[in-house]
Formats: structure tokens, C-alpha cells, sequence
């Protein structure tokens, strides 16, 4: 019963993650291009993540069907697996990199699989073909999708003024952008219901064959919306500002490719990960955008992590299942569950170093130049003769800076194709 | 190992959907812009007409996609 609770209590735990750390995929655009403010952006997608999940209820009491062996899960092997996807999403949230949640949750059942049953429990073409692959294919396809997009809008748009581009596509972002979260509440809080039922039957609290319970689905809905509106602003600060600076078109068009993607992807049977899909649709309108520049050194970043996340969620997994069962018995999953907090209070803390929050998401990404200063003129001056302190009229104090050197030239100011 | 004929569809009704409400959303844009000509900016009747099916499209799209969302379509 304890580790019914334990693993009831992880799951919405990983629902929180995934919620803040997701926030991004569908509101990042429209709060660097300040569509939306960013208080408004998260509170929106919240709704929409708690209105998705009532929306559809055709939840699967399935955990990485297709990619572990679904004989060889028990609860143990769900809570070490839950607390190698929730690391996993700590640590990239801490870094700013958007990744995967279910990558991650998949990752961390395969850890924990490996440990109980060996090699025989994991069905590695599954993890090719539903993991691996979808990871290279799902951004090269927003990419595309996005590039084509933004070209097209850049084209169309280009005698049009500025400020009528910001006021007309600022609303079409907003639109876009919550079809993305509304497709994340529905999708990604019934992974969660289904793995509290799972648990609920293995544990006996739920005949097999029953409906998801009603408070499942609230305390999901909840969980969710609640960590979404939190808001994780680090990842939202790296895929609205660290790869693009992106105008109010090209999020409009990066949006709404996502939402393209993710919605045909699966009518046509091929899972996808939102996250991934998000991240190529962003880079896809800075290489569709005339004159854009792409941060391609923080995308590498990301496709870094994403490579590692199967492996590092894995580990993280298999420790907390060897641990477990080292222990054996119900403190086993008592002190898997400890660290599990020692590890997000551990997180949490190094985070509070360089706080962002909703006041700095939108600061500049590259911090800003410091003017190089022509060193003070050092003339031989006979001592005392200049009373100590003087300043000689016309000379420029060192340290201070002359005016003009912050004011960018006006060309720097947009870009627009 | 890859679906490629899932895969070519994706792309097919991704571009179209993904890249191509994005174009009648930036045309509507386009169309409901004055238009400067002889000192004067106006827009017609015609364009303005124009641009408003444009958006219309645009969010029947919306529409649309809530209701493949409600109907399970996502999972």
C-alpha cells in the first residue's frame, strides 16, 4: 500500500515536471515576441492544459508499450522509472534545454527494466523505432515545415509596415499557440492516468478492466496545469530567445507548424514528440527568415541532450531500481522516494543562482558588449604639479563610457525580410 | 525500420497545413494592408472582403483542430 501511494504520488510529481517544463513548446514564441505577456502566456496555457485533459478521455493503462516487456513491469519498476524521468526533466530544466518528457519517462523504464529482468526485458527495435528514430526525424520535419512557412509569410508580408505585421500576427500566434497546449493537456496528462491505473490495478485499488477513477483525472489535470503555470521559464527563455530572435511571423508560422506536425503525425499513426517537434519548428523559422541568424551552438546543446536523454534517464532509472531492490521491501521504494526530493530540493537550490522568472525571460540572450574603453591618457606629469583629485578639463574619466557606443545602429534594430 | 509512406504523409499534410495556413494567414495580412497609391491609402471592398476569408479559413482551421483534439485524434 505504501508504495502504491509512493508511486501514485511520483506519477503526478513527473505530471508537474512534465507540465513546467513543456510550457515552452507551445508558449515560447508568443512571449518573446510579447504576443502575450508572460504571466498571461503561462496562466493560457494552463487553462488549455486543464481543459485538454477533461477533453479527451481515451486514456491507455499502457507504460512504453512496444519498448519494455509489459509482463516484467511492476510498481517497483514504475517508481524507478518515474524517478529517472523526473530527474532527467530536473536537470535539463535546470540547464534550459527543452527535452522530451516521455523520452525521458521511457528512458527511465528501460533503466529500470535492464536492472530487473536483463537485456531479455527490453524490445530494442521498439527503442529504435519509437524512440531513436522519432528523435532525429521529428525536428527535421518542423524544420522543413517551419522554413517553408516563415519564407512564404516573410514573402507575402514584406511591404507590409511593422507594426501592422506585430498587431495582426501577434493574435494568429496566440491561436496557434494554444491549439500546442491544448493538444499537450490532452495527450501527455492521460500518459500520466494511465500509469496511475496501471499502478491502482496492480495494486489491487482497481479491477482491470475499469475507467480511469474520477480523482485521477483531476488530481492529473491539476498537477499539470499546475506545474505549467509555474512555468518553466528557463526552457521557455531558450527556445523563445536562445535560438531565434524571432519576430511575431515567424513565431506565428514556427506555432502553427508544431501544431501541423504534432496533429498530423499522429491521424497518420507516427508518435512524435512535442518537444521535439516545438524545437525544430523554432530553428525552422530562423532558417526560412531572411537575414535571421540561428544560435546553431545552442541547438547543438539540445541535440546533445536529447542523444543522452534515453541513456541518462536510463541510469538514473537503473539506480533507483537497484537501490530498491538492495534495500528490499517497502523502504527500498522509501528511500528512492527521499532522494527523489533531496535531488529536486538539490535542483531547486542551484537554480535560485541565476534566477529567470517571468521579469528577465525576455532579456537579452547574449549579454550585452562591454564597450572597450580607451585607456585613460597617461602623461608624465611631474608630481605635484596637479593637486591630487583633479580631473584636467576635456579628459574622459576612466570608466565611464562614451554615450553613443550603446546605442545600436538603427539597422541592428529589426531585421526584417 | 522507418515508415517512410507514414513519414511522406506527415510531410505532405504537414507542409500543407503547417506552412500553408501560415501563407493564407500572412495574405490576409497582405490584403487588409492600405494600400498607398497617388498620396491616398485605402483598401477596397474586394481585398478587404478577400482578407477576411482569409482569417475565416484560418479559424475554421482552429475549430477543426479542437474537434480532432476532442474526438481522440492526438494520443
Amino acid at each position: 500500500m505504501t508504495l502504491l501511494v509512493l508511486v501514485v504520488m511520483t506519477a503526478l510529481a513527473f505530471d508537474f515536471t512534465n507540465g513546467f517544463h513543456d510550457t515552452g513548446n507551445a508558449m515560447a514564441t508568443s512571449i518573446a515576441t510579447r504576443a502575450l505577456k508572460p504571466k498571461a502566456a503561462v496562466t493560457l496555457s494552463a487553462v488549455l492544459n486543464l481543459v485538454g485533459a477533461f477533453l479527451s478521455l481515451a486514456v491507455a493503462a499502457t507504460i512504453a508499450k512496444g519498448i519494455v516487456d509489459a509482463n516484467v513491469i511492476t510498481l517497483e519498476v514504475v517508481l524507478a522509472g518515474l524517478v529517472g524521468g523526473i530527474v532527467w526533466n530536473l536537470l535539463t530544466w535546470l540547464f534550459g534545454i527543452p527535452s522530451s518528457s516521455s523520452h525521458a519517462l521511457v528512458g527511465g523504464m528501460v533503466g529500470a527494466v535492464l536492472v530487473h529482468v536483463g537485456t531479455s526485458g527490453v524490445i530494442w527495435s521498439g527503442v529504435v523505432s519509437k524512440v531513436v528514430l522519432p528523435a532525429l526525424i521529428a525536428p527535421t520535419l518542423a524544420i522543413v515545415v517551419a522554413a517553408v512557412g516563415t519564407w512564404v509569410v516573410a514573402r507575402l508580408t514584406r511591404n507590409v509596415p511593422a507594426e501592422v505585421q506585430d498587431r495582426t500576427f501577434r493574435w494568429g500566434q496566440i491561436g496557434s499557440a494554444s491549439l500546442v497546449s491544448l493538444a499537450h493537456g490532452t495527450n501527455d496528462a492521460q500518459k500520466s492516468m494511465g500509469i496511475i491505473l496501471l499502478a491502482l490495478i496492480a495494486g489491487g485499488q482497481a479491477s482491470a478492466d475499469s475507467g480511469v477513477p474520477f480523482w485521477v483525472i483531476i488530481a492529473c489535470a491539476s498537477f499539470m496545469a499546475a506545474g505549467t503555470y509555474i512555468g518553466g521559464w528557463r526552457v521557455i527563455r531558450t527556445l523563445g530567445k536562445g535560438l531565434v530572435e524571432i519576430d511575431s511571423r515567424q513565431g506565428l508560422a514556427a506555432e502553427t507548424s508544431s501544431a501541423a506536425v504534432i496533429f498530423m503525425s499522429s491521424f497518420f499513426g507516427y508518435s512524435l514528440s512535442t518537444t521535439h517537434v516545438a524545437t525544430g519548428s523554432v530553428l525552422g523559422s530562423g532558417v526560412g527568415m531572411p537575414g535571421a541568424q540561428v544560435r546553431w551552438g545552442v541547438a547543438k546543446k539540445m541535440f546533445l541532450a536529447w542523444i543522452v536523454t534515453l541513456p541518462a534517464a536510463g541510469a538514473v532509472g537503473a539506480i533507483c531500481y537497484g537501490l530498491q531492490h538492495w534495500i528490499s521491501g517497502t523502504a527500498g521504494s522509501v528511500v528512492v522516494f527521499a532522494l527523489l526530493i533531496a535531488t529536486s530540493v538539490w535542483v531547486f537550490v542551484h537554480s535560485r543562482r541565476a534566477p529567470v522568472n517571468s521579469k528577465n525571460v525576455n532579456d537579452e540572450w547574449d549579454a550585452p558588449e562591454v564597450p572597450s574603453v580607451s585607456p585613460a591618457p597617461v602623461t608624465a606629469v611631474p608630481a605635484g604639479s596637479v593637486p591630487a583629485g583633479s580631473v584636467p578639463a576635456g579628459s574622459v574619466p576612466a570608466g565611464s563610457v562614451s554615450v553613443p557606443a550603446f546605442v545600436p545602429a538603427s539597422e541592428l534594430y529589426e531585421v526584417r525580410g | 525500420m522507418i515508415e517512410w509512406e507514414a513519414l511522406g504523409s506527415v510531410l505532405v499534410a504537414g507542409l500543407i497545413l503547417g506552412a500553408g495556413l501560415p501563407a493564407l494567414f500572412a495574405l490576409g495580412v497582405k490584403m487588409i494592408t492600405p494600400v498607398t497609391a497617388d498620396g491616398v491609402s485605402y483598401v477596397s471592398p474586394v481585398r478587404r472582403l478577400l482578407g477576411y476569408l482569409c482569417f475565416a479559413i484560418c479559424i475554421l482551421a482552429v475549430v477543426l483542430g479542437v474537434v480532432f483534439l476532442a474526438h481522440g485524434g492526438h494520443s
